[in-house]
């Protein structure tokens, strides 16, 4: 065994109340560390999943109209004017075709989607409900919406006069699979479509309004024949989708926001709670090294006659500097496997214990390897920067001074 | 005695002064001059606060001189950096300090390896038989895993006398090695650096108070207040 690390271990097993200490301290930190992240991470990945079950990634469109204008006043002028921001109509994208095939080879795109959309009105009998009608390539679209995977009813392939529906929308027109609904829309147009399936997007609001039928008749009904209104992408990375959106939105000329910038209100609460669950993780981290730092200090200390014995026997100063460097790693390395162990079972623990009224966990709460293995880094590694002061206080005892005081 | 282990004196020392104190310089000694060859075996005496131990320092690379320059194995050391000296004491040196200072957390058995230890870099067990065979020569076998803390006080300094021959260094530096010994066992200590004197060419310079070691050796220094006043060799005076 190499002479450092013997030394370092005879040295924490001969200071065993400290070094357990050192090392409780170490596993609490560390096992908060683990706890506050998996609890952090569960709840946001829990949000953002909801969110994004019926939002994309990314959603391109034609950049909006914008009115400009004609006088710009000079400096120290003022003038006095109403903008009248034009209606904005549904356009359709020109050139979507070509767009889609670009979109769908960028770097860090999963799946593309072309949709045409717009408002309409559901029709059975008396019943009449306000709807936002969608047409798409049912096998592109769910690639991005899995909605084939939420179906209450029926299959997700509407095709020719097929139509599928939310389960709320269903329920307000009294239809279920095989019935038929008429739809009409803004231009005076209104067709009979049979009920091909019922989803359940987990959305009140999208259960209530959605009807998705096949891309040609949705052109058809919305007056865009070959035309489409967005296209939809699933980005690999959720969290890359603005940079994503910023390399459509310059490689095409198109406007293409983020699911990001959609719910920025969001965005800011999960990155408060992120940022606090990181500052009292600092802070943690900040504790457990000014622990282990202290405890080495006064073993330094209460050691000065040994590691005057031993440079004066001729151990270098580099290896008296690594025998207290090595102390720090052990405890940090001991102190995170076990701080690891505990933060998993309190998480085991917690996700067990609260629960919705019907006995479904309320959290996700997700133990990942890559936890585990950051924080078991990061407190080595702390665990060493600790012990680096000590350490050189260590290495530079006169030996001469050490052995004199009895 | 077995041949010279090497070429020229073992230790020279020119004209060594040591001061202590920043502000008001206390010189404790006075301009030694010591030369002692391979396989001497060289007590030194003197009264308590003569400078036996400031000495002893200086010769075994713990602390600098004031002035003066000193060479172990033939190598100026006066000036050299840490490293080489540390190097030095390693390779060149054993030590029974004053207070025997054994280390705390290691066994006797592994107190004794330590020389070996730092030597190798690491902790073998190859080297477990050679501590043990020392630790039987000063009657400790059977104390081998035993802790300092464990053992008394003139156990603890032959564990000390075990660790300082354990390397066969050429030279061995013994600060008071049987002030805590009765006389039977001090005198095995004694009969064990003789022979290593004898078969190893090892040199010794060993502080003591007894008159009876001290007549034992080839070579007798006496130091009052930092300066050597007398060196006898084998009963007569040298120079
Ligand atoms: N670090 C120091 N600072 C100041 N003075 C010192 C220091 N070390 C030793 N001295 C002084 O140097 C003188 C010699 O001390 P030293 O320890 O060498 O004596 P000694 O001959 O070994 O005595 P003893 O037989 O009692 O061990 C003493 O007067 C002591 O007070
Ligand atoms: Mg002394």
């Amino acid at each position: 065994m190499i002479i450092e690390i013997f030394l370092a271990i005879r040295f924490l097993r001969e200071g065993r109340g400290q070094s357990l200490l050192i090392l409780a301290g170490v596993a609490v930190g560390v096992a908060v560390m683990v706890f506050l992240s998996a609890l952090i991470d569960g709840l946001q990945q829990r949000i953002i999943g909801q969110t994004l079950g019926t939002q994309a990634h990314v959603v391109v469109r034609m950049p909006e109209e914008i009115v400009r204008p004609l006088l710009e006043p000079d400096e120290g002028q003022r003038i006095a004017r109403v903008v009248q921001e034009p209606a904005q109509r549904t356009r359709s994208i020109v050139g979507w075709q070509r767009h889609l095939e670009a979109i769908e080879r960028m770097p860090g795109v999963e799946a593309v989607s072309a949709t045409v959309s717009g408002p309409g009105f559901a029709l059975r009998g008396a019943a009449s409900r306000s709807i936002v009608l969608f047409g798409v390539d049912p096998a592109r679209y769910d690639t991005i919406y899995a909605v084939s995977q939420h179906m209450h009813a029926g299959a997700f392939a509407p095709s020719g006069t097929e139509a599928v529906i939310g389960i709320e929308l269903a329920a307000d027109l009294g239809v279920e699979v095989g019935d038929r609904i008429r739809i009409a829309t803004a231009g005076d147009r209104e067709q009979t479509f049979r009920i091909a399936g019922i989803f359940d997007l987990g959305n009140r609001d999208v259960n209530k309004r959605w009807a998705i039928v096949s891309l040609r008749a949705g052109q058809t009904m919305l007056d865009l024949v070959g035309g489409t209104t967005s296209i939809d992408v699933r980005v690999h990375d959720v969290f890359a989708a603005d940079e994503v959106a910023g390399r459509i939105g310059s490689r095409t000329g198109l406007s293409a926001e983020s699911w990001m910038q959609t719910n920025q209100q969001l965005m800011v609460a999960l990155r408060s709670q992120s940022s606090s669950s990181q500052t009292i993780q600092a802070f943690v981290i900040l504790a457990v090294a000014m622990g282990i730092a202290s405890v080495l200090v006064v073993s330094v200390v209460q050691k000065q006659r040994e590691i005057g014995i031993l440079r004066a026997m001729g151990l270098s100063r580099q290896r008296v500097l690594r025998v207290f460097l090595v102390q720090g790693l052990v405890v940090g390395l001991l102190g995170s496997s076990v701080g690891s162990a505990m933060g998993a079972g309190l998480v085991i623990v917690f996700a067990n214990a609260a629960r919705n009224p019907d006995g479904s966990p309320l959290f996700l709460l997700r133990l990942e390897p890559p936890l585990f293995v950051t924080a078991t880094v990061l407190a080595t590694l702390v665990g060493l920067l600790a012990a680096v002061w000590p350490a050189r206080r260590a290495a530079r005892l006169d030996p001469a001074e050490a052995i004199r005081h009895v | 005695m077995s041949e010279p282990r090497g070429k020229g004196p073992v230790l020279e020392m020119r004209d060594v002064r040591k001061s202590y104190g920043e502000e008001v310089k206390v010189e404790v000694l006075h301009g030694i001059d010591l030369v002692v060859e391979h396989g001497e075996l060289v007590a030194l005496i003197g009264p308590s606060g003569s400078g036996k131990s400031t000495l002893l320092n200086l010769l075994g690379l713990l602390d600098r001189p004031s002035s003066g320059t000193l060479r172990i194995l033939g190598q100026d050391v006066s000036e050299a950096d840490d490293d080489v000296r540390t190097h030095l004491r390693a390779k060149a040196l054993g030590f029974v300090f004053q207070f025997h200072h054994l280390v705390p957390a290691l066994s006797a058995e592994e107190n004794v390896r330590l020389p070996l230890s730092i030597a190798r870099g690491r902790v073998s067990d190859a080297d477990v038989p050679r501590a043990l065979e020392l630790l039987g020569e000063v009657g400790l076998s059977d104390r081998a895993k035993a802790l300092p803390r464990q053992l008394s006080g003139g156990q603890q300094q032959r564990v000390a006398i075990a660790r300082a021959l354990a390397h066969d260094p050429p030279l061995v530096l013994a600060d008071e090695p049987t002030g805590n010994l009765d006389t039977e066992t001090a005198d095995g200590v004694f009969e064990l650096f003789r022979r290593f004197h004898r078969e190893r060419g090892t040199a010794f310079i060993v502080v003591t108070h007894d008159p009876r070691i001290a007549q034992r050796c080839d070579r007798v220094v006496s130091l009052l207040d930092g300066v050597v006043v007398s060196d006898v060799r084998n009963g007569h005076a040298k120079a």
